[in-house]
């Protein structure tokens, strides 16, 4: 099936069918790292540079692996040991790599909209790997694709997110994700960080967690982001991780065969109990573990236009 | 020397006046306005204004013109080209440059280049505090003396209530009004765009409505403390306009204005991060576009004026939260507020007041006006006639617009200052 998308900028502007090219591409992919020799020589000879204007460990590592996989080359590029610092604009370091031949751009970014900046700018290829508080569809594929593993569709499926909406790049993807896909998704958190707005965006919003979690079929934790200003938002951590941290207690509230997600990284005791995180029901590690393939799928897709 | 303009609908809502006639410019003055006109003298210019409408220069009592210190921006000279290019003839320059206007020898240095080499007529408004620091009162009475026609410490309010009464109380003697840029900086919180549904989408920051609104209750509040007129900047929010109104109807010397883009455009120009739909205030939604016209059109809005704000292309095409706030407004400024009247919103009367007399009195300058003997500032366009606004094609140094493209009508096609021709689309 051809896939028309020249970037994958976020979910909010994928349809639902393209949404689902992604998943069954990624599923192929799931099955190349099952092999002895995890790779395919699909992208020999592309250039793809790693663009990372914010730190992070998990999100480059996946990305850089799922593109040594697809046989690419693959440069990578942050910004502290970057011209950046010298005052060059984003559209220029841009330019740079595209120079040198690179024809698919993965940019994370602390500011939203930053990878549309880009597109609109450059010939190569952009996908979003995070953009301040927009999106970071990676992650929200991720979680939908081992949803659908889990619980064998989307549809209809309640699904509850909880903590700092109003700064979650994840929390903004998945609403738009799962909202395509036909489930209903509820998010909980304080007053302050789940504005009324999401509501539009076909969110159901609650304040307290102990309700919200009523038979749901999914849980995603957010983290609490202390670097992105979260903590002037509520009193403190103590009472945050009172009224929303999730516990055994909290869990058994949801449906019995719930499955609890969670980005990472974990912050141990905040939003989760470790009982939990450590948990047969968490699929955690899984979601890491399927973010290679997923990834695969979106460089893959986005370089060939169409899938397997 | 004279200037002859024959057969325009000449409109002058100062001395209500609206008919086909004639003027005749003679000197710096206006001589006479009457049916027929002939040619006094063979040396005079005659301008055929047939069809067209012939009405004071519109004067922009919100301005910024980045000189001194932002000239790769916008000069005086070029801002001034681009106001003769969109029908003003006078323009009021907010004090945010650098050195910010906040002593006598800044304001002497814009009007001595305003002189040498501006087209129309410049009149600087000086800082309410130094440096627009929020901190200390600027020279308030030596600008005055040497020009200021107001103070406002615009896109930085004055943070301290108790500094703003100062500033209100000891401004009044020297008869010159205090204009706000109303805003609550603790709730606007580092935002970029409008707080909504879209800054929630786009997952940038919001400012809220209350912000400036919290704003305008406190200047107003002040304003009827002190007895100084207020005059309340760019007006974007139902609140604010709601609350001007109250305020006006207790007898309040309040004032306020609108620009084209918040009577015009909502935030969900902001999609695709669209920098030049950044401006503080930001776009709102359509129900304040709603409120604001509405009050346009009962008179709660008092003046259009455009907050011309001019940045270079290199400063705009950058990351949303890093692009400067602001968009320039001189040469799309008349085709936008006839949209208005071509939406029986206002009449070609009341617009053009709103951009003459109305403005010119409240910072108290001898213009807008076409009575025989004043000085004859001229704008002679033809509001029927489409054009295709081309940010190419500006005369200001910079093309931050989110308006390109836009097919609207109205073109000018002469603009008259002190009886001279500075503008002519031929």
């Amino acid at each position: 099936m051809a896939f028309e998308k020249k970037h994958i900028l976020g979910l909010g502007e994928l349809s639902a069918e393209e949404i689902k090219i992604i998943l069954d591409t990624a599923e192929s992919m799931k099955e190349i790292s099952t092999r002895d020799v995890k790779k395919v020589p699909t992208l020999k000879g592309k250039t793809v540079v790693n663009l990372f204007f914010e730190p992070s460990t998990r999100t480059r590592s996946s990305f850089e692996i799922a593109e040594k996989r697809l046989s690419a080359d693959v440069l990578n590029f942050s910004a502290s040991q970057s011209s950046v610092v010298k005052g060059e604009s984003l559209v220029d370091t841009a330019r740079n790599f595209e120079a040198m031949g690179a024809s698919i751009m993965v940019i994370r970014h602390g500011m939203s909209g930053a990878p549309f900046v880009l597109a609109r700018q450059i010939n190569a290829s952009v996908i979003n790997a995070g953009d301040g508080s927009h999106e970071h569809p990676s992650q929200a594929l991720i979680d939908i694709f081992t949803i659908r593993e889990k619980k064998g569709g989307i549809e209809g499926l309640n699904v509850l997110i909880v903590g700092d909406i109003l700064n979650s790049r994840v929390a903004r993807s998945n609403i738009f994700g799962l909202r395509k896909l036909g489930a209903n998704v509820r998010i909980v958190g304080p007053a302050t960080i789940v504005p009324e707005y999401f509501s539009e965006m076909g969110a159901e919003i609650f304040y307290s967690l102990e309700h919200a979690i009523e038979n749901v079929d999914v849980v995603i934790m957010l983290r609490v982001q202390s670097e992105r200003k979260t903590l002037e938002y509520f009193p403190s951590l103590r009472e945050y991780s009172g009224l929303y941290g999730l516990t055994r207690e909290k869990l058994r509230l949801a449906k019995k065969d719930v499955i609890v997600m969670h980005p990472g990284p974990i912050n141990r005791g905040v939003e989760l109990t470790s009982e939990i995180a450590d948990d047969p029901d968490a699929v955690i590690l899984e979601q890491v573990a399927n973010g290679i393939a997923v990834r695969m799928a979106m460089i893959y897709l986005v370089a060939l236009g169409e899938s397997l | 020397m004279g200037v002859l303009i024959k057969n325009g609908r000449v409109i002058d809502p100062s001395q209500s006046l609206d008919m086909v006639s004639d003027v005749y410019v003679q000197g710096d003055r206006v001589k006479e306005i009457s049916k027929r006109i002939d040619t006094p003298r063979k040396s005079d210019t005659v301008i055929d204004a047939s069809g067209q409408v012939v009405s004071p220069g519109f004067v922009d009592i919100h301005v910024h013109l980045r000189e001194p210190g932002y000239e790769h921006k916008e000069t005086i000279k070029t801002g001034c080209l681009a106001a003769a290019a969109g029908g003003f003839t006078s323009i009021v320059c907010m004090p945010n440059t650098n050195p910010i206007n906040d002593n006598a020898s800044v304001t002497e240095y814009i009007l001595l280049k305003a002189r040498t080499e501006g087209v129309v007529n410049v009149f600087p408004i000086g800082a309410i505090t130094k440096g627009e620091k929020g901190a200390e009162l600027a020279d308030i009475g030596e600008m005055c003396e040497a020009g200021c026609v107001a103070i406002s410490d615009d896109g930085m309010p004055v943070t301290d209530s108790g500094l703003m009464r100062k500033a209100m109380e000891y401004v009044r003697p020297f008869g010159i009004p205090v204009i706000t840029h109303a805003e609550d900086i603790g709730l606007s919180s580092g935002g970029v765009m409008n707080e909504g549904f879209t800054s929630t989408e786009l997952g940038l920051r919001g400012i809220p409505a209350a912000s400036e609104e919290v704003g305008v209750v406190r200047d107003i509040i002040l304003c009827e403390l002190t007895g100084t007129p207020l005059h309340i900047c760019h007006v974007s929010t139902k609140g604010s306009v709601r609350l001007i109104r109250a305020a006006k109807k207790r007898g309040a010397k309040v004032t306020a204005e609108a620009t084209p883009h918040h009577f015009t455009l909502t935030d969900k120009e902001v999609y695709g991060y669209n920098t030049n739909a950044k401006m503080n205030p930001p776009l709102r939604t359509q129900e304040d576009v709603d409120a604001i016209i509405e009050g346009i059109a009962d008179g709660t809005i008092d003046v259009i004026a455009t907050d011309h704000a001019p940045h270079s292309q290199d400063e705009k095409n950058v990351e949303f939260d890093l692009a400067p706030f602001g968009i320039v407004g001189l040469e799309t400024a008349l085709s936008l507020s006839l949209e208005l009247v071509e939406k029986g919103i206002i009449t070609l009367d009341e617009m053009i007041k709103k951009l003459t007399i109305v403005p010119s009195e409240i910072v108290g300058i001898e213009r807008g006006t076409l009575a025989p003997g004043s000085i004859a500032d001229l704008v002679v366009f033809d509001p029927g006639e489409s054009r295709t606004i081309d940010p190419g094609e500006f005369s200001s140094k910079s093309r931050n617009t989110p308006f390109s493209g836009w097919e609207l009508k109205g073109v000018v096609s002469n603009t008259i200052v002190s009886g001279k021709v500075v503008f002519s689309r031929n």
